[in-house]
């Protein structure tokens, strides 16, 4: 299993440019569990979770793991502990699979070194995971949107991190995808105590998947806890001005979001 | 072990294979190009009088016609073609866009620019004139680079703003061609297109020696290079540091295409070239630095012999290269054009 971390936002005011987008955002990420960030459209969940991830510098607070900023570690050594699987990567052009998602090595190796038995193992581990071995060999651009994500979430399964953000990893992806990519997370989250924090537009795939909610309005959290803890119609109402009913998943017998809409009544 | 171990190491074991082939074979023909520039000339020498010159022997005209017009120009060319082949690869591969060169972007134009003004205004010597244009192309790159810098970085606004600058220092030679003496045109025009002639061994020796001294320190970054690919985020997430490890390349590269520059004047498209070519021959997986360093040594030294033999006239080797790369230039226009993304 994966160490425990700490990991803490503290007082963060965050943003690009002149725009301001967090304010004031504390948070603590509950270790080896899979955390999932909510909110409507620019609320700040994507800022959140880049800040996080040192990805954007925080013009307040800080990010502490472990007690240490993390603006303050060494990259490659913030790396191995901590990824981020950003929403829309860029793909070198004809790169393979497994290149690819060997580059996911990088924190692990030095300069001059070629790829050692670790490397190979990591990789090919990776691959299994997300039942890519077949592709292994294939030119990235032949692939198909569900299986390239599967590839990215690879290459960051590669890294071998005990915390792994991932920004929308179900974007663009069909309801079948969007459910197996969800599946397979959380098959790394019980198999290895992997901590994952993702942001996910789908409130209802949120509340069955995640242990823990964030719920985030105009830059601040408005909510936090287990999904069968914070979500209700109020909730929802407040996070996404939407009108709803809250009932339980047949399946999951988590919280399942029904919206009302102008021309439905309850 | 298990079957994807075996065909992981099998599929990077294949890539290694050929990265080391490709770049055997470059080196082998860049070392038959070098050899014909020092036999072919008005007198064809045989390879043993060739290598007897190389050795320190006094051969009857050899030693003259080899040792000094023809290695000189053969170094010339060969330094610059590598320096051309490593920047525009190194530049086109950290900003993720293959019109993103030296050439493309201005920094050349920067450097002809400073050269062309010494030239023709300051009637200054070689020496003021070459490190003028090294100036010039350092100063242009920090001014596209400052101003195309707001909080995030953008690889689109640092190529528009690229271009827009080229337009202007193309501009202003155009203005001091017209105003300048006509006894100073001639130093002049090698600024507006590349050429070997008249090389000596001073001018050409701190080209080598910022090659020979910078080349490994980009062979080391090698492999941040490839992270770079990854985009901003990713590479960062990976443990990179961007900005740290763009600000070494970019100062590395511009410094050895900028003395490149100085030497030879701008030979057209190679830095433009080269890159391209390399990742078509060798793929991606492994740097390609090294083959698109020796990829512009071929480009130099093969367009220089044609422009030397093949025409009744002589041509310049940047009106070669000149010919070879513009028909590409407009390919990639049309293509990106078509993809719809700068």
């Amino acid at each position: 299993m994966k160490p425990t971390h700490t990991l803490q936002a503290e007082h963060i005011t965050s943003g690009y440019e002149q725009k301001t987008i967090l304010e004031n955002v504390s948070i603590a990420i509950p270790s080896n569990k899979i955390s999932i960030i909510i909110g409507a459209n620019g609320c700040g969940k994507s800022t959140l979770l880049k800040t996080m991830a040192r990805l954007i510098k925080p013009t307040g607070g800080h990010v502490m793991l472990d007690g240490k900023s993390i603006h303050q570690m060494p990259p490659k050594q913030l790396a191995r502990v901590l990824g981020l699987l950003p929403q829309s990567p860029t793909v070198p052009e004809g790169i393979t699979v497994a290149d690819l998602v060997g580059r996911g090595r990088f924190p692990h190796q030095t300069l001059f070194k070629g790829w050692s038995k670790q490397d190979y193992e990591a990789v090919a581990e990776a691959l299994e995971m997300m039942n890519i071995t077949e592709f292994a060999e294939r030119n990235i651009d032949e692939l198909s949107g569900g299986q390239r994500q599967r590839v990215w979430i690879a290459m960051a399964l590669a890294q071998q991190t005990d915390i792994l953000f991932l920004d929308e990893p179900t974007t663009f992806l069909d309801i079948t995808y969007q459910v197996e990519i969800l599946d397979l997370l959380t098959e790394l989250n019980k198999k290895y105590g992997t901590t994952i924090v993702m942001v996910l537009h789908d409130i209802n795939l949120s509340a069955r998947y995640a242990d823990y909610l964030f719920a985030l309005k105009n830059g601040r959290l408005l909510a936090e806890g287990s999904p069968r803890e914070i979500v209700t119609s109020e909730l929802i109402k407040e996070t996404f001005d939407l009108d709803s009913m809250v009932i339980e998943d047949p399946v999951s017998k988590t919280p399942l979001i029904v919206p009302v809409g102008r021309y439905h009544a309850v | 072990m298990n079957e994807t171990l075996i065909s992981i190491m099998k599929g990077r074991q294949r890539r290694k294979r050929r990265f080391v082939i490709i770049t055997s074979v470059l080196t082998l023909i860049s070392i038959i190009l070098c050899g014909t520039m020092l036999m072919l000339g008005n007198t064809i020498y045989p390879v043993e009088d060739v290598i007897r010159v190389l050795l320190g022997e006094q051969v009857q005209g050899a030693s003259f016609a080899v040792g000094t017009i023809r290695l000189p120009r053969m170094l010339a060319g060969t330094f610059a073609g590598f320096a051309f082949g490593i920047g525009g690869y190194i530049f086109q591969t950290m900003l993720r866009n293959p019109l993103a060169n030296p050439n493309v972007i201005g920094i050349t134009a920067g450097s002809s620019a400073a050269a062309v003004f010494c030239i023709i205004v300051l009637q200054a010597s070689n020496t003021v004139v070459s490190i003028a244009s090294i100036i010039g192309g350092l100063a242009t790159v920090l001014i596209i680079y400052a101003l195309s810098r707001s909080a995030s970085f953008s690889i689109g606004r640092l190529i528009l703003i690229g271009i827009g600058i080229q337009a202007m220092l193309n501009a202003f030679i155009s203005y001091l061609m017209l105003i300048g003496n006509t006894h100073d045109i001639p130093s002049a025009m090698r600024w507006l297109s590349g050429s070997l002639n008249g090389a000596k061994m001073e001018t050409i020796y701190p080209l080598m020696m910022i090659v020979i001294v910078f080349t490994p320190v980009l062979l080391f970054f090698g492999k941040h290079l490839e992270m770079l690919e990854l985009g901003e985020q990713t590479s960062t997430s990976l443990g990179v540091d961007t900005n740290k490890t763009r600000i070494i390349l970019m100062i590395c590269s511009v410094l050895i295409i900028a003395l490149a520059t100085a030497t030879t004047g701008p030979i057209a498209f190679v830095a433009f070239l080269a890159g391209p070519i390399a990742k078509k021959l060798v793929g991606v997986g492994f740097s390609n630095i090294l083959p698109a360093g020796l990829i512009g040594v071929i480009l130099v030294l093969a367009a220089d012999l044609i422009g030397q033999f093949a025409f009744t006239a002589r041509y310049p080797v940047g009106v070669i290269t000149g010919i070879i790369g513009a028909p590409y230039l407009i390919y990639l226009l049309i293509r990106i054009n078509r993809k719809g993304d700068i």
